[in-house]
């Protein structure tokens, strides 16, 4: 199958970042959509299946890439509304569609329409399987499988429109995966336009013609830890806006992005302090936000970010500084953690920490009695508990940490949040 | 006498500032000693108390109750506020027969001196017949005494030991009854003017120069209104008499740059310049957040050090040695850096001889204070190492006067052994066996950086084998918990060894964290090498106790909120190097950038919140405890 070396090469050549990892396996979703043959009856399910399939092989690579699965989950999303969209427009114009058969060009002009349309119904239809209503209202009826059943009774209704449809949902999805694909590039540019709102901008443009230390000492200072690139865009363009701060950042020890991001923003013309990671509790008391890029935004609006931010935030939390996480939309997942400092965390290589053989010598005689003597801990991650975190900013607005599960509902539904179980137990 | 005094007119000023900050370790130069330091040529013992306080007696018959009412606030500040300064006022008065007497009034302003003015008084004779010949002043002295006593009594009878004091002295030289007795009037008059004026400028600052000029002028009997200052200068004089421990040429309390000095005030920081024998060249990119502190380029000094080695005779090579080694960073540790310091001193206490004309007293102190000096600029003092410089330079202070050169010297220097044993290494053994209660089987031990007292506890528990896992976490830049982690597992105890970064992974498996401490400060507050602090919250934040093992010695009773106004900045290209990772190297060739700032903290402050107990080697007590601590340390050793 066409799409089995690019799985392989999610795992094996590390790609790094979720958001680079987001638009690979999106990208990789799409090519597999485009070439998935998609029988008559039930085009939707048989897409969904395959999805499935190739998700969880996916996720499986790589567990604790959480963004897989948040994009194997958005995509199965798609399939569902855009199946939705389309049978409540068969349903709605019968004669409508035997017209848009015919012109198939001027259907694709359409077609944004169309699943703008089919957006804002999806997201009410989303909405409702964890809302009271849907609970009280369609408990007797099939409500947790109303996509399917449609579509399969749409396809059942009219053999003749079968091929137009067929055409038209996988057209439908692989445009609406690349809309998907384009939001997660663009992600960093929609969160960095927030900057100006949340960079104060305190009283310096008239005392410019003053001492510079004058000037630097009323600057606002942000703190962040380790490299994002979403923090630096964000930064510069807060930068770009005339907003004039000080950057302290933490370099983030065993990986030391801290360093990169600071070239980055001297680069810019920021004023950049680099400090250790030790510094943190002393030089936050004269920091006055604190901004960091995240891993995964987990639903209860904790958040799985580099390791060392679980203590910035105890920090910036000791002293009221506001701890901000910059996530796009790809990053959030529909799960709730359990024990998320283990069992999503990844832990790297001891080297990084000590170098090989370093304690060699004085490891001799520890051998003999099994277990040995020193253990080396390089974990990845840190676990952020929500109520460390004071807002979440993403590329549709500030939310926060208590919100987080609501935003969730409108880029997944319900349905597919364990999906990826069911197939392991087919299996 | 004349030219001397001058002098000390000329210093006194800046004698008073540097006696509101004594507190810190070294004490300031203080102007007097460095007049009386100069043997006045008949009494040598007993010149140097009646140089000093010569200027105040001058105007004879107001001082003694001006002073008296002056001297209330400042002594009273400086006995409970000011702690420093009234151990040294014990401190002269130990090298002065006749001071004895008449500084303990002074400094019991707040204390004792409250509950028997009488018998202060009474003491004052036989101070006075101590001092040669002078029987017939002695007697006069209770006298006067008692009046003043009478008269002082009327305000808080506190003022009583001081005034006593000052009269006595004042009689010494003028030794002339009638004015004495003259003086109650005067006094009075004088004692409504001194309120008047201490209500106006309860800073003695200003007044302390004329103060002076009026001393000079003593041998024209001085008008009324410099007679205020003059007691302002007795004031100043009596708490800064006490400072026996300072330099004697002028120059010298001058090269002490003050510990705290803050380094944004540029005209301190040309003058400390000026006579630092370490050419520091101030690095270009200072931090604008820690202006205050001292920032300089590393590793340019030490070749231009090395090559002055046999110019500078004012160093003892010890002294020298140990300098260099704080420099470049050979020596870290606060034991281990108090340890080589005090070490040093003795092998300079050994070879030292005082000069003729000098007395061992003053002579060594000054010299104790110029190496002292030296030190500073090599690197900035610890708290603990401050605090031995403290008892050290008590300790020669209060030497009794009798004692011959060779017999001084070795006392000394057995002073400072036991000071290194006693509150050193026997200290830690105390903490080792009170910590080892804590440790039991099973637990899982937590400790940052490499602290010398952490290691011996962790080593001790493992010889008493229980069975427990140790985390080492560490940090950049020094990365000493490598150092610790190597100890440790050579001695087969089991660790496990990660980055400061990971501490909250970690922190779910640690049953106690132990952390050692450069210092304990009054409020709580530990001062640490940086990163406690971060360790400190975690384990807080996860309801691991925090234990924190430091020695009493290190106990200061300085107050710190955090971690920015009071620090040592280390080497910042240490921060953009990342060593032993060549692949990280993004910043090379950035450093010198304008807009990039590399501070190189070296210490943190820890909330006291964060601390569940403190072990010293007076047992495990909680961090409001500190001050309790400081207080009896300091009465067991530095009054």
């Amino acid at each position: 199958m066409i799409y089995d070396p690019n799985r392989k090469s999610l795992p094996q050549t590390k790609i790094e970042g979720s958001q680079a990892t987001a638009r690979q396996t999106a990208e990789l979703l799409r090519s597999v959509i485009s070439q998935q043959r998609v029988p008559y009856t039930n085009q939707a399910g048989a897409l969904i299946d395959a999805m499935k399939v190739v998700g969880e092989q996916l996720i499986a690579a790589n567990p604790v890439e959480l963004a897989v699965g948040n994009i194997v989950r958005r995509v199965l999303h798609i399939i569902r509304e855009e199946d939705l969209s389309l049978t409540t427009a068969a349903i709605s114009g019968m004669n409508l569609s035997a017209v848009s058969d015919d012109d198939d060009d001027g259907d694709r002009d359409d077609h944004p329409v169309l699943s703008a349309a089919a957006v804002a119904a999806a997201a009410r239809s989303t909405l409702r399987p964890p809302s009271l209503h849907t609970l009280l209202e369609d408990m007797p009826g099939s409500a947790a499988v109303p996509h399917t059943s449609s579509s399969g009774g749409d396809s059942e209704g009219k053999t003749a429109d079968k091929s137009t449809i067929t055409r038209k949902l996988k057209h439908d999805v692989i445009e609406a995966v690349n809309e998907l694909i384009q939001d997660i590039i663009t992600c960093h540019e929609q969160i960095a336009e927030q900057a100006v709102e949340h960079i104060h901008q305190k009283e310096l443009s008239s005392l410019h013609g003053l001492h510079a230390s004058i000037c630097s000492e009323v600057l606002e200072v942000i703190l962040t830890l380790g490299s994002s690139r979403t923090v630096l865009e964000f930064l510069c363009a807060a930068k770009e806006k005339k907003r004039s701060f000080r950057v302290f950042v933490a370099e983030g020890a065993p990986r030391y992005q801290g360093h990169l991001l600071a070239k980055e923003l001297v680069a810019r013309g920021l004023q950049t302090t680099l400090i250790t990671d030790s510094a943190v509790f002393a030089m936050i008391s004269r920091v006055n936000m604190v901004i960091v890029g995240a891993h995964v935004v987990m639903a209860n609006g904790g958040v799985i970010a580099p390791v060392g931010l679980n203590m910035v935030a105890l920090a910036a939390q000791k002293h009221a500084v506001p701890f901000v996480v910059l996530a796009g939309s790809h990053k959030l997942c529909p799960l709730y953690p359990h024990n998320p400092e283990v069992l999503l965390n990844e832990l790297r290589s001891p080297s990084e920490l000590l170098d090989f053989g370093e304690f060699s010598d004085c490891m001799d005689f520890g051998s003999g009695t099994g277990s040995p003597l020193l253990h080396v801990v390089n974990p990845t991650f840190d676990y952020v508990p929500p109520k460390l975190v004071s807002l979440f900013i993403t590329d549709t607005g500030g939310h926060n940490p208590s919100y987080m599960y609501r935003l969730i509902a409108d880029y997944y539904s319900a349905d597919d949040l364990v999906i990826q179980r069911k197939p392991t137990t087919g299996n | 006498m004349e030219p001397r005094r001058t002098s000390r007119a000329v210093i006194d000023p800046k004698v008073r500032q540097v006696g509101f900050f004594t507190a810190t370790p070294p004490p300031p130069p203080d102007p007097i000693r460095s007049s009386s330091t100069s043997p006045p040529p008949p009494l040598i013992n007993i010149s140097p108390s009646g140089n000093s306080l010569s200027p105040v007696m001058i105007p004879p018959p107001r001082h003694p109750s001006d002073s008296l009412v002056l001297r209330r606030p400042p002594s009273s500040l400086d006995s409970d506020f000011y702690p420093p300064p009234s151990p040294t006022t014990t401190a002269s008065a130990g090298d002065m027969s006749d001071d004895i007497i008449v500084s303990p009034p002074g400094k019991a302003g707040g204390r004792a001196s409250l509950k028997n003015p009488q018998s202060a008084a009474a003491s004052v004779p036989s101070g006075g017949f101590v001092t040669a010949g002078l029987v017939k002043v002695a007697s006069s002295v209770p006298a006067t005494g008692l009046t003043t006593v009478s008269v002082v009594n009327l305000p808080p009878g506190i003022s009583a030991g001081g005034a006593v004091s000052v009269e006595v002295q004042n009689e010494r030289p003028v030794s002339s009854k009638p004015l004495k007795e003259k003086t109650s009037k005067a006094e009075r008059r004088a004692l409504q003017e001194a309120q008047r004026a201490a209500k106006a400028a309860a800073k003695v600052e200003g007044s302390k120069t004329s103060i002076v000029a009026s001393s000079n002028a003593k041998p024209t009997k001085p008008a009324k209104p410099p007679s205020q200052k003059n007691d302002n200068v007795t004031i100043v004089a009596a708490s800064e008499k006490k400072g026996g421990d300072r330099p004697l040429e002028k120059d010298r309390k001058k090269d002490v740059p003050h510990p705290r000095m803050q380094y944004d005030d540029k005209s301190r920081v040309e003058k400390a310049k000026r006579r630092s024998v370490v050419k520091q060249t101030e690095a270009r990119n200072r931090v604008e957040l820690f202006r205050h502190l001292p920032q300089y380029e590393h590793g340019t000094q030490l070749p231009d050090l090395q090559s002055k080695f046999f110019e500078l005779d004012t160093v003892h090579p010890a002294v020298y040695k140990v300098g260099l080694q704080y420099l470049n960073g050979d020596l870290c540790g606060g034991n281990a850096r108090c340890i080589a310091m005090l070490q040093a001193f003795q092998e300079a206490i050994k070879d030292y001889s005082t000069p003729p004309e000098k007395t061992l007293t003053r002579d060594l102190t000054a010299k104790i204070s110029s190496y002292v000096s030296f030190f500073i600029e090599c690197r900035p003092l610890s708290i603990s190492m401050g605090n031995a410089i403290r008892f050290l330079k008590n300790r020669i202070a209060k030497l009794p006067i009798t004692l011959t050169e060779s017999e001084a010297k070795a006392t000394i220097q057995s002073d400072i052994d036991l000071f290194i044993n006693e509150k050193i290494i026997i200290a830690d053994k105390v903490i080792v066996k009170h910590a080892v209660t804590k440790i039991r089987d099973g637990d899982v031990l937590l400790t940052y950086g490499s602290s010398s007292a952490v290691e011996m506890i962790l080593l001790h528990a493992h010889e008493l084998g229980k069975q427990f896992r140790v985390v080492v976490v560490d940090s950049r830049p020094k990365l000493e918990g490598k150092l610790l982690l190597r100890r440790l597992v050579e001695k087969g105890v089991n660790c496990t060894y990660t980055h400061i970064n990971a501490i909250s992974y970690i922190l779910h498996e640690v049953t106690r964290v132990f952390l050692g401490a450069s210092s304990v400060l009054s409020n709580g507050t530990v001062y640490s090498r940086v990163g406690t602090a971060c360790v400190a919250m975690v384990a807080h934040a996860f309801r691991v106790p925090v234990l924190v093992c430091c020695e009493a010695y290190k106990f200061h009773e300085r107050v710190q909120l955090d971690s920015i106004c009071s620090n040592e900045l280390g080497d910042p290209n240490v921060i953009s190097k990342v060593s032993g990772r060549e692949d990280i190297n993004y910043l090379d060739g950035w450093a010198n950038s304008q807009n990039l700032q590399l501070p190189n903290l070296i210490y943190d402050a820890t909330p006291s919140d964060y601390v569940s107990m403190i072990i010293t080697d007076y047992g495990m007590v909680p961090p409001t405890s500190v001050p309790v601590i400081v207080r009896e340390y300091r009465r067991e050793h530095w009054m």
